[in-house]
């Protein structure tokens, strides 16, 4: 998705790269697929005929007990990766854009790191709950938090992905300043997948 | 890119030039052939989906009727709208987008010439999708709005339901990929000098589509999802026995059912304000107002959702927001409709077959959106909801409004495509017999629905008094069914002419009739600055009168895209991984991973191909 068409067009009506233009519009796009992922996650809450619960515990009419699912500390330590990660990818393309490509390579890495630990806190967390009797089809509250998570944990990934491709091309020295705009992208979808998140957290986790 | 210099005498051969033959249409990136494609595939489609509608009429034909059985009609009355939608109008307008915007916008091509290609791949291989159902005799069979409960896995368990919401799902990656690209094309790649408010409406009308595709097709992904992992992996967000809301399908699927229905008539709209001012030899009337009033109509469109669902009981205040935000909308497309009888007014009018299609689009729009207005009212509509009179007003605006607009527009743009100049007495042929088979088929509709008849009903008995208005619909649909066979007629006829047709053919406003037809592939050999709206009627005032004809000139020293086949893998690589979710049950995850692999190659090889 290179913009050679603008080889023709030396200049673009708005003076933006058409990428950097696509990547907003892709993104305007994406708030409506969480808005609806959210608003399905809030139409269901309460309607789960069975338990396990987010908040509350509940006994099984058959005498099983299950505790409230959420670990709200483990995932907290997620969230606060997850933003600082934010932070990491503005020094990374700060260090691109001025050619310091020991910050654009620290930086990034260092981005990385931070989903890769919020991807695999994930993981864990979703094997735990399976654990403690929370499947996909136990209710509707599991199959709406899976849903809802899954798809941002799943857009997580493919930011990992897509920022460990630049991060390669940095290091085989194949991102000078004037092609920073590759990691813009990949940053604008990043922040994007975190201010995602930011809704996330508060309307699953902590609203009761 | 290899260069070609052509002289006026090589015109004709130079569009066979070098790139010849199938592998040369494969790889395109060029937004004229990527158009053609889509207008192609499109039109087969339209003419399946019009086969459809006439053996369902012939079933409807005569009381009591056994030409088709109860299921088969399911069938076919699901795969006519869904193909109507998805495979028909909505790609026949990417046709324009694609074609027209670049030139009307002064570019050379799309922003992402090769993501243009992937959308049209794509959308080709959710339409081949969609079909192969017939082959399994699994074709979808529950209404092209998927109601739950209809279809969840205990009162659909085949493949038919799979197939439309898979089939679905991968339309929409079309039409989203396709949505970003128009959507930059049109903010970023202007002719210096064209201001967002001297763009040609068509632009316009198109980018608004644009906008309500990038909001609207997210909701209907997610619905398709959720949908989807109700069926496939048992859980219960549209089943009521496990504590889910069928209601809740109906609300996400109108919050982008109504949107859409937008998307299949702005471009419509588009067309009719090329073609009027043309043939009316005056400018559009209250340009401003053509533009705010479509913006107006577009922001509403996403808060009338629910006027789908009167009928499911939301309580008297959901009813009363949702009956004024609709007939508010009659409002701005008033405005509209006033505009277009505004530039007619007083021009010398030229009644060419464009023209002819412009108008009956107007007098037919007219009669769909009064019908509409209709059931705005939700005790009016409760009596309408669910018979003919809904049939009857939505063909009135898809039929009456989309198809006439973007038949118009064939007309008008055909000899700008192909270097040839559509009949014009076929033309006109055409004309009458789809306005009178149009009229013969659903004008009755109002009535019959009146009388109760419902819809989505494979027959009805006799004495209610529905056969005679039942035999004129079916005879009237077999003329409409004519009429396409004379436009079949002209477009080979067409097909075996020379390659005479003069760069402007119409004495047109906009900058597309600037250059040769069928234009070169760089399109502009110099980019045009754009000193008012109308530029070519501008630039026709400034010289004193008609153009000469452009010169064939060389492309020699332009930069053009590279051909490309990774957009072409990509597309497979997305209907593989689609096709094995289905089989998911008896082929096992790892045709799913091979897939996924597939498609991440595709990606991973396109973005670092150069670009040329």
């Amino acid at each position: 998705m290179t913009a050679h068409a603008q080889a023709a067009h030396l200049e673009t009506s708005t003076g933006l790269d058409n990428r950097k233009v696509a990547i907003w519009t892709f993104i305007g796009s994406e708030c409506m697929f969480f808005a609806t992922l959210i608003s399905n996650y809030m139409v269901n809450k309460g309607k789960s005929l069975v338990g396990p619960f987010p908040h509350e515990p509940w006994t099984s009419p058959a005498g099983q007990h299950f505790e409230p699912i959420f670990e709200i500390p483990l995932v907290t330590l997620g969230t606060a990766l997850l933003l600082f990660s934010s932070l990491f990818v503005v020094l990374a393309l700060s260090g691109a854009q001025r050619g310091n490509r020991k910050a654009l390579i620290g930086w990034l890495a260092a981005t990385i790191a931070c989903g890769v630990f919020f991807v695999g806190m994930q993981v864990y967390e979703f094997t735990h709950f399976l654990h403690r009797g929370l499947g996909f089809t136990t209710n509707l509250f599991g199959s709406s938090f899976y849903t809802l998570t899954g798809f941002h944990g799943t857009h997580v990934t493919i930011g990992v992905l897509w920022l460990a491709t630049v991060w390669v091309d940095a290091v085989r020295g194949k991102l000078p300043p004037s092609k920073s705009l590759n990691l813009e992208m990949a940053a604008l979808y990043w922040h994007f997948v975190d201010v995602v998140w930011i809704i996330i957290f508060p309307v699953v986790y902590l609203i009761k | 890119m290899a260069t070609r210099v052509l002289d006026q005498h090589q015109a004709h051969a130079a569009s066979h030039d070098e790139k010849t033959g199938l592998w040369s249409w494969i790889t395109t990136v060029d937004h004229k052939r990527i158009g053609i494609l889509y207008g192609a595939t499109a039109f087969l489609f339209f003419l399946i989906g019009g086969i459809e509608a006439l053996l369902l009429r012939i079933q409807l034909g005569s009381a009591e009727n056994t030409f088709l059985s109860p299921d088969l009609y399911n069938q076919l009355f699901t795969m006519h709208g869904t193909t109507m939608i998805f495979l028909a109008i909505m790609p026949l307008s990417a046709m324009f987008f694609n074609f027209m915007i670049p030139l009307l916008i002064g570019a050379r091509d799309v922003a992402f010439p090769r993501l243009n290609a992937f959308s049209y791949w794509v959308f080709l291989l959710g339409g081949l999708f969609l079909n192969a159902s017939f082959l399994f005799g699994a074709a979808p069979d529950q209404g092209w709005f998927g109601y739950a409960n209809l279809t969840s896995k205990q009162y659909s368990p085949g493949l038919n339901v799979d197939f439309w919401m898979l089939g679905l799902q991968i339309l929409g990656i079309a039409s989203l990929a396709a949505a970003v690209n128009f959507f930059v094309t049109i903010v970023n790649m202007r002719a210096p000098g064209m201001t967002l408010m001297r763009m040609p409406m068509f632009v316009w009308m198109s980018f608004i589509t644009q906008v309500l595709l990038l909001l609207a097709f997210p909701v209907i992904t997610v619905a398709l999802i959720l949908l989807m992992y109700d069926r496939f992996f048992g859980s219960a967000f549209f089943v009521p026995s496990g504590g889910g809301d069928p209601l809740l399908w109906q609300h996400l699927f109108w919050i982008f059912g109504h949107p859409e229905v937008y998307i299949l008539i702005l471009p419509a709209f588009g067309i009719v304000s090329e073609v009027l001012p043309v043939f009316s030899r005056k400018p559009l009337f209250g340009y401003a107002a053509m533009v705010f009033s479509g913006v107006f109509i577009a922001f509403l469109g996403f808060g009338v959702w629910s006027h789908h669902m009167f009928s499911t009981g939301m309580g008297p205040l959901a009813d009363t927001f949702f009956a004024l935000s609709t007939m508010l909308i009659a409002i701005p497309t008033g405005v509209k409709i006033f505009n277009w009888i505004g530039t007619m007014w007083g021009g010398s009018l030229q009644y060419r077959t464009p023209m002819l299609f412009a108008i009956g689009f107007i007098a037919m729009f007219i009669i769909g959106g009064l019908s509409g207005v209709m059931h705005s009212s939700p005790p009016a509509d409760l009596q309408q909801t669910d018979t003919y009179f809904v049939v009857a007003h939505f063909h009135y605006v898809l039929f009456g409004g989309s198809i006439f607009g973007l038949t118009a527009g064939a007309y008008y743009w055909w000899p700008k495509m192909f270097g040839r100049m559509l009949n014009e007495g076929l033309g006109k042929v055409h004309f009458w017999l789809m306005l009178i088979g149009f009229n013969l088929t659903f004008f009755p509709m109002h009535f019959v629905g009146l009388n109760g008849m419902p819809r989505r009903v494979y027959t009805y008995p006799e004495g209610l008094g529905f056969e005679l208005l039942n035999q004129v619909e079916t005879a009237g649909s077999f003329v409409l069914g004519v009429a396409f066979l004379v436009f079949l007629v002209n477009i080979f006829q067409t097909w075996r002419k020379p390659r005479n047709a003069p760069a402007d053919p119409w004495n047109g406003a906009t900058l597309e009739w600037a250059i040769p037809s069928p234009p070169p592939e760089f399109n502009f050999a110099e980019i045009p600055t754009v000193h008012g709206r109308d530029a070519l009627w501008e630039l026709k005032r400034e010289r004193g009168g008609t153009l000469p004809e452009p010169a064939r000139v060389s492309g020699a020293g332009i930069h053009l895209p590279n051909p490309s086949y990774w957009p072409l893998v990509t597309a497979v690589g997305i209907l593989a991984f689609f096709v094995t979710l289905m089989t998911l049950a008896a082929t096992g995850i790892w045709p799913v991973i091979a897939s996924f692999a597939l498609l991440l190659l595709g990606v991973y090889k396109w973005a670092y191909e150069p670009a040329g």
